[in-house]
């Protein structure tokens, strides 16, 4: 049998990691390694792909309950400038989202762009709700990405505006139905807020940036916090009856079943957002106003449409079909490829995610996935898979 | 007495006769996580040593089961359709993949005895 660890787990990695990259340990790794996870290479980091429970039990859990992931490997920095205005303008000269209009507290998913319209990464922005760090915002990135993605924003930052990493800072989320009253047990004011804002604030007594939200479909927090005191925040979560870690196996079949793009997977360089249906993420004015890169490839994909397109894929029986996978007509024509898929644990079975040519995509399209050579029936249905628990 | 032989690629062969069952190990299990889908080959198959007789998913990838010895496939575990994660409760019993007919009861020399895998696991 092929067992291969690196094979299995290039599945959850966004970008393989270099064989001579350095292993690098986010500051919960010790606590990892005494929960007994399996560590697996991922970006760079020595990271949790599960615990002992496995990847089945820990995805259900975050379902019903609360899951908790180390994401501290992710890239967090802060653009300052001298006011909101002028930072936001500056960032909005390199990704598609309005920032500009913002609220002070609020936050927004948007994509680093390249000049032909493809995807460099997706980021989380967030404008912080203290007036006295206006013209400061919050953004975090990929694992994978952060160093090309830091090198290019740096680049283009107009001289008044500088980025900060926070590399001092690790990260975790909370995720689930129960995460809001466990948070709220040692957070009280993480109990009011709404989806997409963030607050600062103590948690378990720890100063910690906290944000409602999160990458598994569930209603959740992610909470920064001091890379020598996120520990404390961790442990203290832990003691909750209903919250257990999760590692990047979960979290990779929840952000699935979400219909959750992965970069380096679902998105890469040569996809727009459009064609990524991301165009919710693209408010009205910089679709009218452009000015970010690539918007003549964006702006004529909106009013032209575009000729492939992101969908998702529900197939029949309960073989998956994984990444790679090729996407044909029942008359055998192929009209595409699967960008993630894999086995749905909430569904109770299989579901993918891929690009077809736009003719192919309306929810209802009967398709074949070529797995091993040989057509399994498939239909394209309406993304997330599994019902989001956002509040909103 | 039935007698397990183990390939180096974590499949196992228990031999009654000139059949033998085919299923993978338990470090083999382990090693995968949560499996959720069996790919069965069709009664009759012929398979040959090292070919690939099923195919195992878990959760996160697609992994291919190896026959330990060539011959003819002439039955397979049906009950695996529906519950997968018998390879996991109970690799060596209930989550059994196929029974082949041996070609060439001269292949079972190269495979490995109970005490040699367990042996050849530890340097894993």
């Amino acid at each position: 049998m092929a067992t291969d660890a690196d094979v299995a787990d290039a599945n959850v990695a966004a970008v393989p990691a270099a064989p001579e990259a350095i292993v690098l340990k986010t500051p919960l790794h010790s606590r990892h390694v005494a929960l007994g996870a399996r560590m697996v290479p991922f970006a760079g980091y020595d990271m949790p792909v599960q615990y002992p429970t496995g990847i089945l039990t820990e995805h259900n859990w975050t379902r019903e309950k609360a899951g908790l992931f180390d994401v501290s490997h992710m890239g967090q920095c802060f653009l300052v400038g001298p006011d909101h205005e002028t930072t936001a303008r500056a960032l909005e000269a390199l990704i598609p989202a309005d920032i500009v209009n913002l609220a002070p507290g609020k936050q927004r998913y948007s994509q680093l762009l390249n000049e032909e319209g493809g995807i460099l990464d997706d980021l989380m922005v967030t404008r912080s709700i203290d007036p006295d760090e206006d013209g400061a915002l919050y953004l975090v990135v990929n694992a994978a990405c952060k160093t090309e993605d830091y090198a290019h924003i740096e680049a283009r930052l107009p001289t008044n505006v500088k980025l900060i990493k926070a590399e001092h800072r690790g990260l975790i989320a909370l995720q689930g139905p129960a995460a809001e009253a466990a948070l709220a047990a040692i957070a009280p004011e993480a109990a009011g807020m709404g989806f997409m804002t963030s607050r600062s604030m103590k948690v378990a007594g720890i100063k910690a940036n906290v944000s409602r939200s999160g990458y598994t479909g569930e209603d959740g927090y992610e909470i920064s916090a001091a890379a020598a005191k996120i520990g404390e925040i961790w442990d203290t979560l832990l003691l909750d009856a209903t919250v257990k870690p999760i590692g990047l196996g979960a979290r990779d079949s929840l952000r699935l079943e979400a219909g959750l793009c992965l970069y380096g997977h679902d998105i890469d360089t040569t996809t727009s957002p459009v064609e990524a249906a991301l165009t919710w993420s693209i408010q009205k004015r910089r679709r009218e106003e452009g000015g970010f890169p690539g918007a003549a490839r964006i702006q004529r994909e909106f009013a032209e449409g575009v000729t492939r397109i992101r969908i998702g894929l529900l197939p029949e029986g309960r073989a998956p079909a994984r990444e790679g996978a090729e996407i044909a007509t029942p008359e055998g024509e192929i009209v595409g490829k699967v960008t993630s898929g894999g086995f749905g644990p909430t569904l109770n079975a299989p579901c993918a995610m891929g690009y077809v040519t736009k003719a192919h995509s309306a929810p209802g399209t009967r398709l074949d996935l070529i797995v091993r050579g040989k057509p399994l029936p498939a239909v394209v249905a309406a993304m997330p898979f599994v019902p989001n628990g956002y509040k909103r | 007495m039935a007698e397990t032989r183990y390939t180096k690629d974590h499949e196992y062969i228990r031999i009654e006769g000139d059949t033998g069952t085919v299923g993978i190990t338990d470090y083999a299990q382990g090693q995968l996580g949560d499996v959720v889908f069996v790919e069965l080959p069709e009664i009759g198959k012929a398979v040959a040593k090292g070919g690939e007789a099923a195919v195992v998913e878990s959760v996160k990838a697609a992994s291919e089961v190896y026959a330990p010895v060539s011959g003819e496939v002439v039955a397979v575990n049906g009950e695996l359709e529906a519950a997968p994660g018998a390879v996991n409760e109970d690799p060596a019993g209930k989550g059994w993949f196929l029974k082949l007919k041996l070609k060439d009861m001269a292949e079972l020399e190269g495979l490995m005895s109970e005490a040699e895998y367990q042996n050849y696991i530890k340097t894993l």
